[in-house]
């Protein structure tokens, strides 16, 4: 169900940790599957939760506690803006209706064609640095202004 | 200290640190053969208070692991900054990795730990791959592993990363969520120290207090505590944030009156007016400009004028914030974030963003300021973990200081503050110098 590299990934997750507590793994575990596979499908959370030796439900409370891992399909590039108060002082709001009328689309919603998803995050522990977003979870981008949005959705256009 | 001159882009590498006098203190250590005892007794010198908010005594708390317990203990180091107005960490981890892995080697010798894990909140996922590999210059290095330079002391560090909870950053839900779990903060007492990681002995300290050890025990518990005030040791890094023209960490001595800590930020932005600052992050009381002005940075100052330092995260609002909607997102963090396993906060925490949410929107009823008291006073103490009060000294002080704006609210229909006079002053706004 997942590749090669994605398996040998997770095993040096597990390796992290004593060898009666595998479960420990399963956040970077199911981190690493949502890379590959852009979302996670309940048999993936279940194919994880065999991989690690641990309950399926188990799995499906982690996925489903932690907001950054997606239970339903997303855009090709899901983007996160922070609106929480520090960086809506300095325009976090101002830059989600930005993203949100470049996209068309509202908080939540994903573009016609698929490419993008647009979600309110809550605090990134970066609010020195607003506005601030993340680019599919991993990659933040600071100092959002409406240049850098454009700049930064043409670049992930062409992607 | 932790932060001065190291904002290149190598100077988080091994090399670099070892250039700045970096492994200084662990080498001491081995060389000199320091019992784990006076190591204890050094940070108690120090006066080093927990930086991740709490502000609890370091060398105390390190006293509490059994050593001589046989089994096995374990180190957490939490990285999970999510508190809004808090970014200090990341800068920590992002340029000084390798003061962060020492720092936690001299605790693992102290208490005898064999295991750590540095937990590092999912957001910064950039910042988790970095410490990784910092991780691995160590233990080339033969820094970390087994039998560190020869000592015959072995440690080995680990990065976990979060994926979007909060509530991890309470210690107990972070060790739940090394576990492979949820995150939902476990009953105290037992405390991590006789029961935490797998049911092990375990103590959990934040980033900023591990990176403040090397300088510790470089210069000495006494030097480290005069550099801040009595009961209040050494240098603290501030995460400046809102309404100033340059936003950003400022690493200088506790005790430094507030109105220089605003300048250094560049002051107000625009000249405009200061209305009020959430002193120690979203969670501790919001005070009034002319009680802020009047503060200098530290618990024992800060708690006087009715708040608390919490993790240094000062969040600067002026005269365009709208102290209901500044509430109203406040209140929605904290109920988005609540965990959901103790009643009065998951439903509480509900109850606060509604009320005030009908508030900012022209629905607000003449007993709301009474009904959100009431709530705030049953959520608190009633709850296994601090999300609870945390959502609750917002709405308390928020209505204590800018009651009159929220009654205005209710009995107008609209915000006192322009609509127009808000939106221009939340404007996207970077400084120059980014």
């Amino acid at each position: 169900m997942l590749s090669q590299e994605s398996l040998q990934q997770i095993d040096r997750e597990v390796a992290k940790y004593p060898a009666d507590q595998k479960q420990s793994a399963v956040m970077a575990a199911l981190r690493i599957a949502q890379v590959e596979k852009g979302w996670l499908p309940q048999e993936l959370i279940a194919f994880i939760a065999d991989y690690l030796e641990m309950p399926a439900i188990a799995a499906y409370e982690v996925a489903s506690f932690y907001n950054m891992y997606d239970l339903e399909p997303v855009g090709k590039h899901k983007i996160t803006v922070c609106t929480n108060l520090p960086c809506a002082l300095s325009g976090g709001v101002h830059a989600a209706d930005y993203v949100k009328q470049k996209l068309g689309i509202d908080f939540n919603e994903t573009t016609a064609d698929g490419k993008f998803t647009l979600k309110e995050g809550e605090c990134m522990g970066a609010c020195g640095d607003a506005p601030v977003l993340l680019v599919n979870n991993h990659h933040m981008c600071s100092w959002m202004t409406k240049e850098k949005i454009d700049q930064l959705l043409a670049d992930l256009e062409s992607k | 200290m932790i932060l001065a001159g190291v904002d290149g882009d190598r100077a988080w590498r091994l090399q670099d640190y070892l250039a700045r006098g970096g492994y200084s203190a662990l080498k001491k250590i081995i060389s000199e053969k320091i019992p784990p005892e006076a190591i204890i007794a050094e940070l108690k010198t120090a006066v080093l208070r927990g930086r991740g908010g709490a502000g609890f005594p370091t060398g105390l708390k390190w006293s509490f692991m059994p050593r001589s317990f046989p089994g096995d203990k374990y180190l957490a180091c939490n990285s999970d900054e999510g508190e809004p107005g808090t970014f200090k960490d990341r800068d920590i981890l992002r340029y000084n990795p390798h003061s962060v892995i020492e720092g936690m080697t001299i605790a693992a010798y102290a208490m005898g730990c064999a295991r750590g894990y540095n937990y590092i909140h999912g957001e910064i996922f950039e910042i988790y791959q970095r410490f990784e590999e910092a991780l691995e210059e160590a233990r080339a290095a033969n820094l970390l592993g087994a039998d560190i330079l020869g000592s015959g002391f072995s440690f080995d560090l680990f990065a976990h990363h979060g994926y979007g909870a909060y509530i991890c950053g309470e210690e107990t839900a972070l060790l739940e969520s090394i576990e492979g779990k949820k995150g939902q903060p476990r009953f105290k007492p037992p405390f991590p120290a006789s029961y935490g990681l797998y049911g092990k002995p375990t103590t959990i300290n934040n980033t900023e207090t591990f990176a403040s050890v090397p300088f510790i025990i470089n210069m000495g518990g006494e030097a480290f505590l005069n550099l801040g005030k009595p009961n209040n040791g050494g240098m603290k890094l501030f995460s400046v944030s809102g309404h100033v023209n340059r936003p950003g960490n400022y690493e200088i001595p506790l005790g430094t009156p507030f109105s220089e800590l605003l300048e250094m930020a560049g002051g107000m932005r625009g000249g405009r007016k200061l209305k009020a600052v959430i002193p120690g992050g979203s969670s501790s009381p919001v005070l009034p400009a002319d009680v802020m002005m009047s503060c200098t940075m530290d618990y024992d100052s800060i708690s006087k004028a009715g708040s608390m330092l919490g993790s240094g995260a000062v969040i600067v609002m002026d005269e365009t914030t709208c102290m209901v909607k500044a509430l109203e997102r406040l209140s929605y963090f904290y109920f988005e974030e609540s965990c959901g396993q103790c009643t009065p906060c998951r439903e509480g925490t509900g109850w606060l963003y509604r009320v005030v949410h009908r508030i900012e929107n022209g629905l607000g009823r003449a007993d709301d300021l009474d009904l959100l008291n009431s709530v705030t006073g049953n959520i608190m103490g009633r709850t296994i973990c601090a999300l609870g009060d945390a959502a609750s000294m917002p709405v308390q002080s928020f209505i204590k200081h800018f009651g009159g704006e929220f009654q205005y609210h209710i009995e107008n229909k609209k915000c006192l503050v322009s609509p127009e006079v808000q939106y221009e002053g939340s404007q996207i706004y970077v400084s120059p110098s980014c």
